[in-house]
């Protein structure tokens, strides 16, 4: 095991664990972070997405020692209850969830797209989103969302 | 609710008052008044509430949350009957120290029954706090208002429920005798009220099992042989054991296990110990592209689902088809997941999981780990979307069995993504045969149809004839599952909505229940109906045709019922449908209808599809649905799973089916089987024709069916296609197209 100190949600946060482990677990086990979860560990589904440096990123196929230093945002780096970031306001309003074990991906995708496309076209927000997978057909609500947080900031 | 359940996590949940649903089953009378709902078998009033003198209401509620607003739904009904705002309300949901028995959260039934039984009992104990305030307040109980728990008499007096709360105060049994409120007076019910569980879950707050964290917490990860059928020739433990982390190997006949320290040495532990294992691997299952006609000829029990004979025009024209539909997946997004803690002394057993039923997995986990029910605790904590019977039970059992080696260490235990594909319980391949003919004047006088299935209800709960959780069958000591039987109408089970809505005055369902696991298979969303309304409305547009009639016009020529033919004409209606109308090669439209169950909620839809006639890639371009669910709870959750139902559907008809060798299931993951993605699911528009003096009816499996056959119809009207076999991949609808 090696000391690996990492950067999350903009505060410096040291760990101990293999340099090959799973950013995934990392986050989940020794930083107590529920927002990225544990879907395929294939990087198929996008449940685990975190953003590194800003980029969407797969955190189940991710070695953490990887991303030493590297500035790691996790869904509760977005907002928390009381202070909801307009994505999770939208998604709250849209109720745009049924299980909503993917939302923490498609969440994390949007802010991606948000931050590098201010104003997307629907098909560019279904294109933005395709690679990540919901089971229980919220899509439609998901897409209603973003356009909402596009449109109230 | 968010509160109590991470309580939950950290201290094992206390509530403050008395219950003993045991109790209140013994002191029952022999021949009891039936009462509505779940309270015919949980008939003590404080077994569903609680009023507390700090302004607190707890509801229990033996059903639970899978992600499908449920439990929000049975909130608003409460608050409703008690006259209190939903935010007094504690939500307290499926645990067997706690809560009713209520069975499994499935079948569309938790607003039937669930919330059926809420509703009486609510409106009970709203009638017992007012007769104390009648007392109290010296004015009739009939002169008293409430607002929000405070009881007010006209002279301006006032007592509120929590001043009026005492011990005991419900501890009596329920009487039914109370009218709920009438509909129109409804103020709760019937709003858009916001879920409960979505702020937590966008915002990464503790809230699945799989984010339990308990002191001193280990890791599991199971091993599975290759196949169901695969013996375990030999397995090298100690090169496992001698691995970082790893705390200890569980062999137990062909079930093996690990547990570590950190989560990443379980699963490499699991890959260590998968290569230490060698398997002989027969060849025992068939040839996938000969399924359907294997599975004809497998043994089965025939059940009669509906026989029916009247005079009638004689037949002039007969046609009859075969329809196929292959295994599905539930391929829920988070693999299942559990948390089991035995008590130091290896007593006691808590387990934590996102079960359907927490007392049907309870009787069978006790009966393998040869526990008393009394020192075995279930406690639902919510996971990823299951629609029926997946993972979840299973891995209860495999963390309990790797728990068992750690006693007093919690061990929390995902699935990996290939254990969840390979090892869940399939929606069954299905055949369906069905010969119907038509009088000189186009009508349907003869309905001949039979299904042969797989059973679609696999679920634990009869551990008296067997144990349905799949670990057991692998130790030493193996235990088998319980010989499949018939759910009898008019639900049924791989029979489900095979008995046509439609007035036939001469007609005979079979179904043919295959008992052989030929894959695994148990309950996913609509169970047989999905298939059936496949076939069924696939033909009634294949006579349509025969009889030159349009396909909306012919179902409402054969269909009494009104609610169903409302339901039809306001899909028609919100579609545009027109008459007479042609495909041109690539775009079509179709129809599909049912009442799901024969007795539950009403869905027609109307889909429009664009064809690739040269790759044979179908997309959903609109899809439209029309929904009846009786008295409508909660209309934004409604419409969430009518909506959700459609998209689902989608994805089954045009993508879905387990892969598999005579060796093995290779369906292991996302690649092998692919799912709809968001650039493939069309806008869905929805109308609802709510019903406020109905029973309000499950619409969780309700649009399924509809949406499936309208896919079909669609394909026919497009392209002259008539495909018979399920999925519609572009490679068979290619190959389809180039044989028509």
């Amino acid at each position: 095991m090696a000391a690996i100190t990492l950067t999350v949600n903009g505060s410096s946060r040291q760990v101990e664990a293999e340099a090959d482990t799973p950013l995934l677990y990392v986050l989940r086990n020794d930083l107590e972070l529920n927002g990225p979860r544990f879907g395929c560990g294939l990087g198929q589904c996008g449940s685990c997405t975190v953003l590194v440096e800003g980029q969407p990123t797969r955190s189940c196929i991710t070695e953490v020692g990887a991303v030493a230093g590297r500035s790691i945002t996790t869904l509760e780096g977005l907002g928390t209850p009381d202070r909801l970031h307009a994505l999770q306001r939208a998604f709250i309003a849209e109720q745009a969830a049924q299980c909503g074990y993917c939302a923490n991906g498609m969440i994390m995708a949007a802010k991606a797209l948000l931050d590098s496309h201010p104003e997307p076209s629907e098909p560019e927000i279904r294109d933005a989103l395709a690679s990540y997978l919901c089971r229980c057909g919220t899509h439609n609500r998901i897409v209603a969302a973003v356009q909402r947080a596009v449109r109230e900031g | 609710m968010n509160a109590i359940t991470r309580r939950g996590f950290a201290s094992g949940l206390l509530l403050s008052f008395a219950f003993a649903p045991a109790l209140a089953q013994q002191t029952t009378p022999v021949a009891p008044r039936r009462l509505p709902g779940s309270l015919n078998t949980n008939r003590r009033l404080d077994a569903w509430l609680h009023i507390g003198a700090d302004g607190r209401v707890t509801v229990c509620t033996g059903k639970v949350e899978i992600g499908q607003g449920a439990v929000t739904a049975l909130m608003q009904i409460a608050a409703e009957e008690l006259d209190i705002l939903p935010g007094r309300i504690t939500m307290v949901s499926g645990d067997t120290a706690l809560t009713p028995d209520e069975g499994v959260t499935s079948g569309s039934q938790s607003m039937e029954m669930g919330g059926t039984a809420l509703r009486f009992a609510a409106a009970e104990a709203r009638a017992i706090l007012l007769e104390k305030a009648a007392a109290r307040l010296g004015a009739p109980a009939a002169h008293l208002r409430v607002q929000d728990g405070m009881v007010s008499a006209p002279n301006g007096n006032g007592v509120s429920y929590w001043a009026l709360a005492e011990a005991g105060l419900l501890r009596r049994e329920a009487t039914a005798s109370v009218r709920p409120k009438p509909p129109a007076e409804h103020t709760i019910v019937g709003q858009p009220l916001p879920r409960l569980d979505i702020p937590a879950k966008v915002t990464g707050q503790a809230i699945y099992v799989q984010d339990m964290r308990l002191p001193g917490m280990l890791f599991g990860r199971v091993v599975r042989p290759p196949s169901y059928a695969a013996q375990l020739l030999g397995v090298d433990l100690d090169s496992v054991r001698k691995l970082p982390g790893v705390v200890a190997v569980v062999r137990d006949g062909r079930f093996l296990g690990v547990v570590a320290q950190r989560e990443e040495q379980a699963v490499k532990a699991r890959l260590a110990l998968a290569a230490a294992a060698r398997w002989s691997l027969p060849s025992a299952l068939p040839v996938q592209a000969d399924l359907h006609a294997h599975l004809k000829t497998l043994k089965h029990d025939t059940t009669t689902s509906s026989e029916k004979q009247a005079e009638a025009a004689p037949v002039a024209q007969r046609l009859q088809a075969s329809f196929t539909k292959h295994y599905l997946a539930h391929a829920s997004i988070g693999p299942s997941c559990a948390v089991a803690q035995y008590a130091a002394d290896s007593a006691s057993l808590h387990v934590w999981s996102h079960t359907q039923g927490v007392f049907p997995l309870r009787g069978d986990m006790a009966k393998v780990l040869g526990l008393p029910l009394d020192k075995l605790r279930v406690t639902h904590v919510q996971g990823s979307g299951c629609y029926g019977h997946n993972g979840a039970d299973d891995v209860a059992l495999d963390a309990a069995l790797l728990a068992r080696a750690v006693p007093g260490k919690p061990v929390k235990l995902q699935w990996m993504r290939d254990d969840e594909f390979t090892w869940e319980p399939y929606n069954p391949a299905m055949v369906m045969e069905v010969s119907a003919g038509l009088s000189a004047e186009g009508r349907i006088v003869d309905w001949q149809y039979d299904v042969f299935s797989q059973g679609h209800n696999n679920r634990p709960g009869n551990p008296a004839r067997g144990i349905n959780l799949m670990p057991a069958w692998h130790l030493e000591q193996p235990h088998t599952p319980p010989y499949p039987r018939a759910t009898p109408q008019p639900a049924g089970a791989g029979d489900r909505n095979a008995v046509p809505l439609y007035d036939f005055p001469n007609q005979k369902v079979l179904h043919h229940l295959i008992p052989e696991m030929v894959l695994r298979t148990s309950a996913l969303r609509t169970l047989g109906a999905y298939g059936n309304v496949f076939a069924i409305e696939s033909f009634m547009d294949e006579l349509a045709e025969a009889a030159g009639q349009d396909p909306v016009a012919f179902r409402l020529e054969h269909l009494r019922d009104p609610r169903g033919r409302a339901v039809v004409e306001a899909a028609a209606r919100l579609a545009n449908w027109q008459p007479g109308t042609r495909g041109d090669g690539s775009h079509g439209r179709g129809f599909g209808f049912a009442k799901y169950k024969g007795l539950s909620c009403y869905v027609a839809c109307v889909v429009d599809i664009e064809v690739d006639r040269a790759t044979g890639g179908i997309r959903v371009a609109r899809a439209f649905a029309a929904a009846d669910a009786g008295q409508v709870i909660n209309p934004d959750g409604l419409r969430n799973q009518i909506d959700g139902g459609i998209v689902q559907a989608i994805s089954w008809t045009l993508k879905e089916a387990v892969r598999f060798t005579p060796e093995r299931v290779t369906s292991q993951d996302w690649d092998s089987y692919p799912i709809l993605t968001f650039p493939e699911v069309p806008q869905v528009q929805t109308v609802l024709l709510n019903q406020p003096d109905q029973p309000p009816l499950g619409s969780g499996e309700a649009s399924q069916g509809p949406a499936g056959a309208a896919i079909a119809n669609a394909l026919k009207h497009a392209t002259g296609l008539r495909l018979r076999a399920l999925p519609y991949t572009p490679d068979r609808v290619k190959a389809a197209l180039e044989r028509s």
